[in-house]
């Protein structure tokens, strides 16, 4: 699936998208796997109460299943306007 | 009903001629304009706003249809920038036309409340001496939402 990171995330981790061929059953599951890779992820990801995630361009929860999504995209609160 | 999301400036009496011409028997319109200010008096330099292509236009046309079935409207416009601004520039316009100025306010508000908690716009502030700082959400805007 396409992982997309805005903002400070996409900042924290160096990249804006990336490409990830996972197994997670969840959002959860999926954070955990990318905080295991590097310091720059886990630096990322430490604080889940400061990030949001649209799961196919829709917002959604960290406990939501991953099954058929393609995108998923990790990203602060909203500051629009 | 129309949304733009757009890197160039628009011009705010053409935008509201435009939408206020194109709706029949609407006593009310309503505009709003949001202007990008140094919220600190630190020296602001621009503002630079990144978004989500995609997923900002279907946000912003899911909030516009809410506050379409939620009033009596008779339409609504939404534009909102993204890029790099400087001080001063307008970011980003609502405007709704209703019979009755009550349904045109309401929604605009509505409309502004949701398009700051839940249309994937970042802002972030680039000061004097190459300073940048990410704005942060405000407790205050996402209670805002509550009331609807």
């Amino acid at each position: 699936m396409d992982i997309l990171y805005f903002a400070w995330v996409r900042e924290r981790i160096g990249l804006p998208r990336e490409r990830v061929e996972t197994t997670a059953a969840t959002v959860a599951d999926l954070v955990e796997e990318l905080r295991g890779r590097e310091d720059r992820y886990a630096a990322a990801f430490a604080d889940l109460s400061a990030l949001r995630v649209a799961l196919d361009q829709e917002l959604s929860e960290f406990d939501a299943p991953l099954d058929g999504v393609r995108e998923v995209a990790f990203f602060p609160p909203m500051t629009g306007g | 009903m129309r949304i733009s999301v757009q890197e160039a400036p628009f011009k705010l009496g053409a935008e509201s001629d435009a939408f206020a011409a194109g709706v029949e028997n609407a006593g009310a319109v309503v505009t709003f304009t949001g202007v990008v200010r140094d919220a600190d008096q630190g020296g602001l330099q621009a503002m630079e706003i990144e978004h989500y292509p995609g997923m900002t236009e279907k946000a912003l046309t899911a909030i516009a249809e809410e506050a379409m079935s939620r009033w009596s409207l008779a339409d609504a416009l939404v534009i909102h920038r993204h890029g790099r601004l400087a001080p001063g520039e307008r970011i980003m316009m609502v405007a709704t036309a209703a019979r009755h100025r009550k349904d045109a306010f309401e929604a605009a508000e509505y409309l502004m409340d949701y398009l700051k908690s839940r249309a994937p716009f970042w802002k972030k502030e680039i000061l004097a001496g190459g300073r940048a700082d990410w704005v942060a959400a405000k407790d205050v805007d996402e209670d805002a939402l509550k009331r609807w």
